[in-house]
């Protein structure tokens, strides 16, 4: 009994994002598709219980979801003639007409995944609606478990949601693959939105929220997603190569006592292993492509850390020389002072303190945490604890995260003042 | 689907470009307005008679209350319209794209509640 559910659960996570693509593109409403996966998966529940699990358990789900799409507009069309609101083409149906439930019958249904998140990621749509659409459709996320995890009222997140899906119904976003001329735009954006999920599971750590490193976890799975739709894309293995490598440390950056622990001063026996190797397998075979990109640099970056048995082998020089190309590509003042910051363990604290400073030159980085916090660090370094102090100080009241707050009171309870 | 795509733009920076400058745009809108009703894209549009010709009127309490000038200053002005024909959004948006003052203010692409409304009634 307990398999049977075990079962639904595991083919829930991996067929959820499959099934409803399909399910989207056939009814073409996210509402009717949602509505009829979540009767087909109340069926399977209690249908697996007592004749046990099916043997292909994905085909099974969405050929029952696809009748109960059926019945959901059959009833539609009967409860009255007019039109119905989702505006229903009845030819979309006919491939899944009546498809045979024997346990033996293997029915290929397309993958429409990509469909699915070009549509969740379309420009017109806001970045909040799309992260919270593509974790609600493709990731199958609950209205409850995304409004935690981006710890908001659930109400807003559910309104979010509603807007996003009638604005897609209403002003016709298209359900397909973006043509040749607008994909490299477009992909831009689902890989940003990705990372973004992931760096919000990230940016928060133990203690907070448990459900907040799933978005870590639930990025992944989107990034392999995307890798596996889309596998020449040589940025898509970037991301995915740099979130696997971010994630192998996650055990790492925080201590005991919540406390935010540096990349130099990680315990890297608590490095995920298998997720460095896939990492830095992904991240050579793309670079072999030629074709570089910000996140297969960013990954690259993070593939030296990963390589360094212990933080003083550390090969900053061609973490430096990376952060110089990535300047090349993008003229964010944020690369700039991670460039001061490799400068600055490369060629030491001075160095590295000045271009910091040139990075804030036009002020761009005045209220940004990590910036007073680096300068802070590096003010230490080069023992000039009053002007350390001030800036850890400053960057104290630039962070509402528990732990980064943790770290800078360690850092000013030890500057010999 | 019908899209309204409402043409908004700096008056003043209008108001001061050269004749000839004037004319190529004029150009390129006949040009793109030809091309599109050769296709059956283009339903209707026009350029608008400047914001200082414009009138507000209001009914409140039965009562008609007509003003001078538009209902809100903005920063940029509605300057014409194209209603147009296009099976979704990304076809709308590539047609938007194409009219000469996106390049230089900026282009709403609305959807007709037509259809919608024609659903939900």
């Amino acid at each position: 009994m307990t398999q049977a559910s075990d079962t639904l659960e595991q083919v829930f996570r991996a067929e959820y994002g499959r099934i409803i693509a399909t399910l989207i593109r056939t009814s073409g409403s996210f509402d009717l598709a949602e509505e009829a996966l979540q009767e087909a998966f109340t069926s399977a529940a209690s249908s697996w219980q007592t004749g046990g699990a099916p043997r292909n358990p994905g085909a099974w789900l969405t050929t029952v979801a696809h009748r109960k799409l059926l019945d959901a507009v059959r009833r539609d069309k009967t409860r009255s003639d007019k039109q119905s609101e989702i505006e229903y083409e009845k030819s979309r149906l006919q491939p899944f007409a009546e498809p045979a439930l024997l346990e033996d019958t293997v029915i290929e249904y397309t993958d429409d995944r990509l469909r699915l998140i070009f549509t969740c990621c379309h420009p017109s749509l806001s970045r909040e609606a799309q992260v919270a659409l593509t974790l609600r459709t493709l990731g199958g996320l609950t209205t409850t478990e995304i409004a935690h995890a981006f710890l908001l009222p659930e109400a807003t997140l559910a309104q979010r949601l509603v807007r996003a899906k009638q604005k897609i119904r209403l002003a016709r976003i298209p359900y397909e693959i973006p043509s040749l001329e607008i994909i490299g735009a477009r992909l831009i954006a689902v890989q940003a939105v990705i990372y973004l999920i992931f760096n919000e599971g990230y940016a928060a750590s133990a203690g907070q929220s448990l459900l907040r490193s799933d978005l870590c976890a639930e990025a992944i799975r989107l990034g392999r997603v995307l890798c596996e739709l889309l596998p020449n894309e040589p940025e898509n293995a970037g991301l995915l190569a740099l979130m696997l490598l971010q994630d192998s440390r996650r055990h790492a950056r925080v201590n005991a006592s919540g406390e935010l622990v540096t990349l130099e001063e990680q315990d890297r026996s608590l490095w995920d292993r298998r997720e460095i190797e896939e990492g830095i397998q992904l991240i050579e075979t793309a670079l072999t492509r030629g074709e570089v990109g910000n996140y297969q640099i960013q990954a690259a970056i993070a593939a030296v850390h990963a390589e360094a048995r212990r933080a003083d082998e550390t090969d900053w020089r061609q973490i430096v020389a990376l952060y110089e190309e990535l300047m090349r590509m993008t003229s964010s003042p944020v690369v700039a002072l991670n460039h001061a910051a490799a400068v600055a363990m490369s060629e030491g604290p001075g160095r590295g303190l000045s271009l910091i400073e040139s990075a804030n030159a036009n002020g761009a980085l005045e209220n940004y945490y990590l910036f007073h916090a680096s300068r802070a660090d590096l003010l230490r370094r080069l023992s000039r604890s009053a002007g350390a102090a001030e800036a850890y100080e400053r960057a104290l009241t630039l962070t509402t995260n528990t732990v980064e707050q943790k770290y800078i009171r360690r850092r000013l309870q030890e500057l010999p003042l | 689907m019908k899209y309204m795509l409402l043409i908004y733009h700096e008056e003043r920076s209008w108001d001061t470009s050269t004749e000839a400058d004037r004319q190529q745009i004029y150009g390129e809108y006949r040009e793109l307005i030809g091309e599109l009703s050769s296709r059956g894209k283009f339903v209707s549009g026009s350029e608008l008679q400047p914001v200082t010709t414009a009138t507000t009127v209001r009914v409140r309490d039965g009562k008609e209350l007509v003003t001078d000038g538009p209902f809100a200053e903005t920063h940029e002005q509605l300057g014409g319209y194209f209603l147009i024909e296009a099976e979704n959004l990304d076809e709308a948006t590539s047609i938007a794209a194409r009219i000469p003052s996106a390049r230089t203010g900026t282009i709403e692409i609305r959807p007709l509640a037509e259809n919608a409304a024609e659903a939900a009634a």
